[in-house]
């Protein structure tokens, strides 16, 4: 059995985002590029389902830039090898155009199972992997907190919302989002380390995978760049504990009108 | 034709606060627009009530939808948007929104904008406004292609005032032969508390709280009597002071409450990421240099243990 992880190189999530002048779009300059920490969790999925069943784990990833170093690192937590779709038509793409490079190429290394972060923290978009799903005619379950395989069977534990937790069974082939909580992420051991550095890594154009720029031609652009409204200076509320806990609920009442 | 279209979701036939945010907003766009206000309905509720609201038709999908289902939430959202004629799609940023909502985008081949915190008309077009990169920066969102899509954040705008009048009840039939996948077992939680990303009450603790019991004992009871869902930072999380679904910021929930109260939570970017869009911030924390200070609307500086008894106290008898 074929495993796939789609994981992403984002930046990580203690840099700073910059804007770059105009607005138009953010700047690269300076950030850490690092797989989005949700991918964490599905790539630790992969492994360990891999290990309990046998197969192997293929990791996939697209961009206009390349990431085969952020790649090379997911290796050495457990993967046997991985594609990396590299293209200029992608340096724009939005949800749907980076779903339409990763089914192709999960569909032409014959996956039967696919596991995922369940959003990518740059864009925050969580759309790709339920768009992986629907372009491979596959069905999806989201926001996953516990999966086991048994053959084609699966059994899988999804978060909805408010605590809610649903069991969801079914077969292969599927795609899985990874919530936090679905397991604990190894850390990579020197040994992995070396040994990855010799796993095959494809660097893929889209035209290898029988795509064009047209097919991934972005229908959702962003613009207008700005950081996040700043607040009035805040109101410290000054006396001892019995004082402040008054006052703070007289202000939500009749200040902020919140109570 | 064209037309707005707004995903009225209802829990068992009632309609939830964030359905009739979104109509109030959908009547807004559709009046500047110059096009009718529509509304998509699931299964069983009294769809003819939302005229109340402005929707001039409802798409009311027959079935049971009681058991949420993706592919079949997706197939009967594609009859309601074809039935409708529709040319904007509004979902609420909840389950569905995020699970189905992408699914139906990818089937129309089109686009969607997701969590918008604002929607307005520019050049003809619906326009999202969103936080992106965990909330570090905000974006405009544009959808150049019809059906354009877009999930909006619970609270981003207010609740309408409900009018008069009936919508007319189209019926849209639904051959859905099942997804292959079997809700086998719903677990629910003790807790009755909405959840975080559709709470208008928050509280959350970090770190500082230094115990899971203290954390019950102190965090708790301040969200219960302010009827308030119970959030936590990262750290807190990883001491198992909270549950992984309580976690609050970039790797966990992004909030959007009217009143959201952190207590000895420092306010890291990441964090932050995840509350800054709250209507009103409450800091309490013993470090007076804490960056949660500089995005709060009000702070005490002072010992959260001493503190939070006191705040609970007041805010049951303020509340009684």
């Amino acid at each position: 059995m074929k495993i796939g992880v789609c994981i992403k190189s984002t930046p990580d999530t203690s840099s700073r985002i910059q804007i770059n002048p105009g607005g138009e779009d953010l700047s690269d300059s300076g950030v850490k590029w690092a797989t989005s920490p949700y991918d964490m969790f599905a790539i630790e999925e992969a492994v360990q389902t891999k290990e309990a069943t046998g197969g192997e784990v293929i990791l996939f990833s697209a961009s206009h830039q390349d990431t085969s170093k952020e790649v090379r690192k997911a290796l050495a937590l457990g993967p046997d090898s991985a594609v990396c779709i590299k293209d200029d038509a992608l340096a724009k793409a939005d949800s749907l155009s980076f779903a339409t490079s990763l089914a192709k190429a999960i569909e032409a290394e014959g996956c039967t199972l696919v596991f995922t972060g369940k959003r990518a923290s740059d864009g925050n978009n969580i759309q790709v992997p339920a768009m992986v799903a629907e372009l491979l005619g596959w069905p999806h379950v989201s926001f996953v907190t516990d999966f086991e395989l048994d053959g084609e069977s699966f059994k899988a534990v999804r978060a909805v919302g408010g605590g809610v937790e649903e069991v969801i069974t079914g077969n292969l082939p599927v795609v899985i989002t990874a919530e936090r909580g679905l397991n604990s992420p190894r850390y990579a051991k020197l040994p992995m380390i070396v040994k990855a550095k010799k796993k095959p890594l494809a660097i893929k154009s889209l035209e290898d995978l029988g795509l064009t720029a047209d097919d991934v031609a972005p229908i959702v652009t962003l613009n207008n760049y700005e950081p996040p409204a700043e607040r009035g200076d805040c109101i410290i509320l000054e006396g001892d504990a019995a004082t402040t806990a008054k006052e703070l609920v007289r202000r939500l009442r009749e200040e902020a009108k919140v109570l | 034709m064209s037309g707005i279209l707004v995903l009225a979701a209802h829990t068992g036939g009632t309609f939830k606060r964030t359905a009739t945010e979104l109509l109030g907003k959908g009547k807004e766009l559709a009046d500047t627009l110059g096009v009718p206000l529509f509304a998509a309905v699931l299964g069983d509720a009294p769809a003819a009530d939302l005229g109340q609201f402005g929707a001039s038709k409802v798409f009311q999908v027959a079935g049971d939808f009681s058991a949420y289902d993706t592919l079949h939430v997706t197939a009967a959202l594609k009859a309601a948007v074809d039935t409708s004629g529709a040319t904007v799609l509004l979902s609420s940023s909840d389950f569905t929104g995020a699970d189905a909502m992408p699914r139906l985008t990818a089937r129309f081949r089109t686009g969607q904008a997701t969590e918008c915190t604002d929607l307005r008309v520019e050049a003809g077009r619906v326009v999202g406004r969103r936080p992106t990169n965990g909330g570090k920066v905000s974006a405009d969102v544009h959808v150049s292609k019809d059906p354009a899509i877009f999930t909006v954040r619970p609270s981003s705008f207010g609740q309408p005032v409900a009018g008069s009048g009936a919508a007319e009840v189209v019926a849209v039939a639904l051959d859905f032969a099942g997804s292959g996948l079997t809700l086998v077992e719903s677990r629910k939680p003790e807790t009755t508390a909405v959840d975080l990303t559709e709470a208008e009450r928050i509280v959350s603790g970090g770190r500082s709280l230094k115990s899971k019991e203290s954390f019950d004992d102190v965090i708790r009871p301040l969200s219960a009597a302010l009827n308030a869902t119970t959030g936590a930072s990262r750290a807190a999380v990883d001491a198992h002071f909270a549950g992984h679904d309580e976690q609050v910021g970039e790797t966990g929930k992004t909030v959007n409450p009217v009143l959201y109260i952190a207590c000895g939570i420092s306010g890291q970017v990441q964090h932050l990421g995840g509350m800054r869009t709250s209507k009103v911030i409450v800091a309490i924390n013993k470090d007076p240099e804490a960056p949660i200070f500089k995005h709060a609307t009000y702070g005490i500086v002072d010992d959260l243990f001493d503190v939070i008894p006191a705040l609970t106290a007041e805010v049951k008898a303020a509340l009684s």
